[in-house]
């Protein structure tokens, strides 16, 4: 490299010998990371502290001063193989995945198919049937439950799947009209024009044109709709009384200590990282899926 | 390949918003029609009416003389360009181009051969694996083009294709279009706002305004005898100057000047004079039917000045000439010649336009005619 007169003056400075305000100490930034690492703690926190107490033997969950970070003898896997073996775990967990995952293709198979006609055709009194949608979703939860209670009663649905799934999709269902219609109201119409022209029916032109380009929609309510079903706790609790029906929420609410006084901390983290775990997974799997802007190209972009 | 035809069509959307009146129209094999008019004059709501996207309130669409009015768009055997091309953004380019066929039954063998036929006319090999969102502008429009053309329809109908492009590839696909759409022998029908579109593409020209048909002509009849004084104004660019003036006796009064009104109807009190800012000229000094002005404004249209003059004894009347590059004039006292035939008279009450005995000597003149 030739060095010419012209670029000796600008030859950087050594480190720490900055102009003054140029290359000072990045405030910015730190307080920056130190916001960030502090959002972080405070949601993470009690997540990590389960994670820690799951894999901690009993004596270093109850000894004092406070574990936090267990030492290499005091890892066990116990707590969860309790799980499987003295609970029945694997049971608890199709129960829930059965139930959540069923109810939220239920609700995508009959939103999106409402959505589109609230958003394309020209119903008489849409604007009512909306408003309809809508007042549904601000029913108090706690008061429906006492109807439903008597319907499942009376139709002597209790201690089946379906005394969960439909109650689960109908809640989830005005959620997901609202959502899909807004998401099929931006798709430019043209591209449906165009699709009947080439000789597409109403029903092709959903499942073929609309939904693919409305799928980050569809993953998103969906997975709004299974988590909602995962987490549920009154219904599943009540509608379910065999054993052998229960859901995650509610075993892991009735997980019991050898005695009255004993509070099994061990299995109920480890009870809380396996029915949050595959929601976790759920979400980053889909989060890739979900690719933004597919839309982009159809029209002039 | 059918005729189109439409009757009495009407879209009546409240009483207050009538698109499209009363609209009667037919549509030839071979033809090239261009519904051109200033937004919201219905063509694009006729277009659709065509494509059975809406319903028309009253009278009919036939293609190849059967009422089509009833069937789906699906069903009427038409290919449609939109204006924003509207590709299936999830479906590779030769889906795209196949997905009408496929509906269609066609079998996956002739599939293949009429997507890789069309593909190789519109020059899209390369790019059949690609989705929409990694072409162009041009590309994208291509390949909407590939999606008509490979249906072999009955009836093109055309949305605005050509105005998302910029303006330099406009020209070099509106060339493409011309050469593509000679080559079948389908009846097209084209909407478009841009008249040089529509001149340059076109057999026919249906004028649409306000939901009525103005005109429907070859396009250099209608540049060269507008229908009406709508007509007149829309269609050439610069607009061709338009004058409202007083008639006395057989003249009509510009300032200080007298224009002849040639004969072939009785002289009304009021008319409409439209001279093309292309045909007026700077006067020769043995002319006599001239006007004088001054020049209050020149623009620069690069291979022409247009001139706006304000005409001498009126001062609100402006008449605008186009002047080639090389003449040269005086911008205080501008001699303009206004050549008797190249006059048009329109009424000053309802704007049509008022038959002159020269007409037919300017017609035989004879301007060539190539369908």
């Amino acid at each position: 490299m030739t060095t010419t007169a012209h670029d000796t003056p600008r030859q950087t400075p050594p480190a720490g010998h900055a102009t003054p305000g140029a290359q000072s100490f990045p405030l910015k930034k730190v307080l920056l990371w130190v916001a960030i690492i502090a959002v972080v703690l405070f949601s993470l926190g009690p997540v990590l502290w389960q994670w820690l107490t799951s894999i901690k033997t009993n004596d270093a969950i109850t000894e004092l001063p406070v574990v936090y970070f267990p030492a290499p003898n005091q890892y066990t896997l116990q707590h969860y193989i309790e799980l499987f073996t003295r609970e029945r775990f694997g049971a608890y967990i199709f129960n829930s995945a059965f139930v959540a995952i069923t109810s939220t293709l239920l609700c995508l198979a009959i939103g999106s198919p409402a959505a589109y006609a609230l958003a394309r055709l020209r119903l008489p009194g849409e604007q009512f049937i909306l408003a309809a949608v809508l007042i549904v979703t601000l029913f108090p939860y706690i008061l429906l439950f006492l109807g439903l209670l008597e319907i499942v009663r009376v139709t002597g649905l209790a201690n089946n799947y379906l005394a969960l799934i439909i109650p689960y999709t109908a809640i989830n269902l005005p959620l997901t009209i609202l959502v899909m219609r807004s998401f099929f109201q931006q798709l430019p119409r043209d591209l449906e024009d165009s699709a009947k022209v080439d000789g597409y029916n109403t029903v092709q032109m959903l499942t073929q044109i609309v939904l693919p380009m409305t799928l980050p929609a569809l993953v998103t309510t969906g997975i709004l709709a299974f988590i909602f079903a995962w987490n549920e706790y009154i219904f599943a609790l009540t509608f379910m009384t065999r054993e052998n029906l229960k859901t995650i929420p509610v075993a892991a609410a009735q997980l019991g200590g050898t005695t009255l006084f004993d509070v099994p901390f061990g299995p109920l983290a480890a009870a809380t990282i396996v029915g949050t775990l595959p929601l976790i997974l759920l979400v980053l799997f889909f989060q890739r899926k979900i690719v933004q802007g597919l839309t982009s190209g159809a029209v002039k972009g | 390949m059918a005729k189109l035809e439409l009757r009495h069509l009407n879209k009546t959307y409240s009483p207050k918003i009538v698109p499209v009146k009363d609209l009667s129209l037919a549509v030839e094999d071979g033809e090239f029609l261009t519904f051109v008019g200033p937004s919201g004059c219905g063509k694009s709501t006729t277009l659709r009416m065509i494509a059975g996207l809406e319903q028309p309130t009253k009278g009919e669409v036939r293609i190849g003389d059967r009422n089509v009015n009833a069937k789906a768009p699906g069903d009427r055997n038409i290919a449609m360009v939109f204006q924003s091309y509207a590709l299936y953004p999830h479906m590779t380019v030769h889906d795209n181009i196949a997905s009408g066929l496929k509906l269609q039954k066609v079998p996956s063998n002739e599939i293949r051969h009429r997507v890789a036929e069309t593909g190789h006319i519109l020059g899209l090999e390369e790019l059949m694996d690609r989705k929409p969102a990694k072409l162009s502008g041009g590309q994208r429009q291509r390949v909407a083009l590939a999606r008509a053309l490979v249906r072999r329809p009955d009836v093109f109908l055309l949305d605005e294709p050509l105005s998302n492009l910029d303006a330099l590839l406009r020209e070099q696909v509106r060339a493409e279009l011309k050469q593509i759409f000679d080559a079948q022998s389908t009846p097209v029908v084209y909407v478009t706002h841009d008249q040089t579109e529509a001149m340059t593409l076109s057999t026919k020209v249906a004028v649409l305004n306000n939901g009525y048909l103005q005109q429907l002509d070859a396009p250099h009849e209608i540049y060269n005898k507008p229908a009406n004084q709508f007509v007149a104004g829309f269609i050439g660019s610069p607009q061709m100057n338009l004058l409202t003036l007083k008639c006395q006796s057989n003249n009509a009064i510009l300032g200080d000047y007298r224009i002849p009104i040639p004969g072939g109807f009785a002289p009304p009190p009021e008319i409409v004079l439209g001279i093309r800012p292309e045909h007026v000229r700077l006067a020769r000094p043995d002319e006599r039917q001239t006007i004088q002005g001054q020049v209050f404004l020149v623009e620069n249209l690069g291979m022409s000045y247009l001139l706006s003059v304000r005409v001498k004894g009126a001062e609100n009347v402006t008449v605008r000439a186009l002047l080639s590059a090389d003449q040269r004039w005086n911008n205080e006292d501008l001699t303009l010649a206004l050549p008797l035939e190249s006059i048009h008279w329109f009424n000053a009450q309802n704007g049509d336009r008022l038959p002159t005995t020269h007409e037919e000597a300017r017609l035989d003149q004879g301007i060539p005619v190539k369908r």
